[in-house]
């Protein structure tokens, strides 16, 4: 594939699509861009509605875009019919044939494209090796647990060896277990095969392990795109900030004080930032920034940091979670892992200090 | 009957004797029919002792078996017309909302809730008007119409139980439409497709009213020959044939239920 190096494998330009017509109109999708990479896990990330499941169906052909164009490897798919594109999906409901076997499902697309037989049958076994259920092949789906379906779902969107491989919440049917398994599952997929996955969830936990890069959309607009540690550890945007993991908001104005960025919060105290991208703009300008739970330190009340109060102490096995209220009212949580003789031994109503690193601060868009 | 305690049902009086009386006036009369139809008699209501000769008397009489063929002929013919019709209506009114489907399907249904004596009226006068002439066809034509909304129930309801992501799967590997239609749509619509079929060959088989009214010389049905029996006198063969059909119209309809019981 060395000439294929650098292209994208998708590149969408400007892409809107509106459902119906007139005052019933929805824009499920406004001027979205983006472009994912040759053997690339990227995920679709955002809550239902957000649009994640209209691009990936315009990606796939299922639905055509009001505005814009899909390339697939630099070559326009605007237009094409699903069966004209090298790209598979993987449906939320799996979508097997219920009247075909399991190998008859696996092979249905080598069949379409006029493979000869030996071929498909050959290609059937290696598919049921790949997702462990050799054996299988003269089962009906029916027959089949459901994380045995969404097996065969995968070798079936993989059999033909498509350039880009559309996965639709594929495991949210599943319970917690399977699910967890069915992630590190698809992870070695996408690596043993080198396609490129685009895969679309609502579960922030499920985007952030297995992905190469998230997207993470709403209301029909990508907010953010970047490697899961981007993501989690510096939001641009207070929804990416609270939708990905808890976090803390904190409200202020931006001054400047001793050469450095210093945030005077709603609480009355300050705040010194000089983490990365943090300083430049000018002075009393408004400014949210989030602080994850386990990023921030609890200390006692002599110490230096934001003074608060502490409310519930929550007890969670490996960790314990202190919702504290700083002065003004607003609520904070920190998470601190337990580790032996290291807990605070906290009553609720007792004043502490929350001790915040300026590296731990991140500085949000809006 | 078992008496299950725990079901309310059995906390009424009296509710096991009106559950007897139901049965019994909704089938006591056929049961009597076949019972007569085995008697000896001439007199089709007086028993005088079991005998299978009316039966070999009805197959012996010309003009039934003529009129029996008729009926097959058309219940054939219009079924076949009637499914077809149907089944491309329920693949049409599937494929996507449109302005006015609500209305079109009330109009494909209408036929069921329409009388009788209109739909026959009506179709009398429109076969006059263009100046069909009635016989055999006008028959096959009027059942045809009649038997669509019959065969597209159970098909549109088939179809409206399938997975809609099983047409965008087998378009998403590589199947064109026609070949999508072939290698999943149909297998999967067929025990709806057999089920209104077969409730369309029933429904065109006792029909009387609109063949009365439609059938020229020469197009007499196998109902329409049992209404000309009955004006004479009720007699041991009328007995017999409605038996022979009554078996016949068990058979379809059980098929009918069995085929769209059918999972896969």
């Amino acid at each position: 594939m060395g000439d294929r190096v650098g292209t994208p494998a998708i590149e969408a330009r400007s892409l809107s699509k509106v459902f119906g017509a007139g005052a019933d109109a929805v824009r499920a999708l406004d001027d979205v861009s983006l472009t994912i990479r040759q053997n690339e896990f990227f995920t679709l990330l955002g809550p239902s509605g957000c649009g994640k499941t209209t691009l990936l169906r315009l990606i796939g052909g299922f639905e055509q875009p009001s505005q814009g164009d899909v390339f697939l490897e630099g070559q326009q798919l605007t237009g094409l019919p699903p069966f004209k594109r090298p790209i598979n999906t993987v449906f939320q409901s799996y979508a097997l044939f219920p009247h075909l076997t399991v190998g008859q499902n696996i092979a249905f697309g080598l069949e379409m494209l006029g493979r000869p037989k030996e071929k498909r049958t050959a290609r059937v076994e290696q598919m049921l090796a790949l997702v462990k259920l050799q054996g299988y092949a003269n089962r009906k789906p029916a027959q089949l647990s459901g994380g045995q379906q969404q097996r065969v779902a995968l070798a079936r969107a993989l059999a033909s060896q498509p350039k880009v491989l559309l996965l639709d919440e594929p495991l949210s049917a599943l319970d917690l277990k399977l699910r967890k398994e069915m992630q590190i599952e698809l992870k070695r997929l996408q690596t043993e095969t080198g396609i490129t996955f685009v895969f679309v969830t609502h579960d922030q936990e499920e985007a952030l392990t297995m992905s190469d890069r998230i997207a993470v959309m709403d209301s029909g607009k990508i907010l953010q795109i970047g490697s899961p540690t981007e993501i989690y550890e510096h939001p641009q945007r207070r929804f990416v900030a609270d939708f990905i993991g808890e976090t803390n908001f904190l409200e202020g104005r931006i001054t400047e004080a001793n050469g450095a960025a210093v945030a005077q919060l709603a609480c009355g105290h300050n705040l010194t930032l000089n983490g990365p991208g943090q300083k430049g703009s000018g002075g009393g300008q408004r400014v949210t920034l989030a602080v994850r739970p386990e990023r921030a330190e609890i200390v006692p009340p002599q110490g230096e940091g934001l003074p608060a109060t502490v409310g519930a102490v929550v007890y969670m096995g490996t960790d314990t979670t202190y919702h504290l209220t700083l002065a003004d009212g607003t609520p904070f949580t920190v998470r601190s892992q337990n580790h032996e003789g290291a807990r605070l031994d906290l009553a609720s109503g007792a004043a502490v200090k929350i001790r915040i690193a300026p590296a731990a601060i991140q500085r949000l868009a809006d | 009957m078992r008496v299950d305690v725990t079901n309310p049902l059995w906390r009424f009086r009296g509710i096991r004797a009106t559950t007897w009386v139901f049965f019994a006036y909704l089938y006591l009369p056929i049961l009597v029919l076949i019972a007569l139809s085995f008697n000896e008699n001439r007199l089709a209501t007086i028993w005088s002792g079991f005998s299978t000769q009316w039966y070999g008397v009805v197959l012996d009489n010309d003009d039934i078996v003529r009129a029996a063929g008729n009926s097959l002929i058309v219940a054939s013919v219009s079924t076949l017309a009637a499914t077809l019709a149907a089944t491309l209506a329920a693949l049409g009114m599937a494929k996507g909302r449109f302005r006015g489907a609500d209305g079109i399907s009330g109009l494909i249904a209408l036929p069921l809730v329409v009388p009788e004596i209109v739909t026959a009226v009506a179709t009398l006068l429109f076969f006059i008007l263009i100046g069909f002439k009635l016989g055999l066809l006008t028959v096959i034509v009027a059942h045809t119409v009649f038997c669509i909304p019959f065969a597209y129930l159970p098909i549109r309801a088939r179809l409206e139980g399938m997975d809609k992501a099983l047409g965008e799967a087998a378009a998403d590997l590589y199947a064109n439409d026609w070949q999508a239609f072939q290698r999943v749509t149909l297998p999967l619509l067929w025990p709806g497709i057999l089920s209104g079929g077969m409730l369309a060959f029933i429904i065109s088989l006792d029909d009387f009213v609109i063949t009365y009214f439609v059938a020229g010389a020469g197009a007499t049905t196998l109902p329409v020959y049992i209404f000309g029996m009955i004006r004479i006198g009720i007699t041991p063969e009328v007995n017999a044939i409605s038996s022979l059909m009554l078996i016949v119209s068990i058979l379809f309809v059980t098929l009918s239920f069995l085929i769209g019981r059918m999972r896969r």
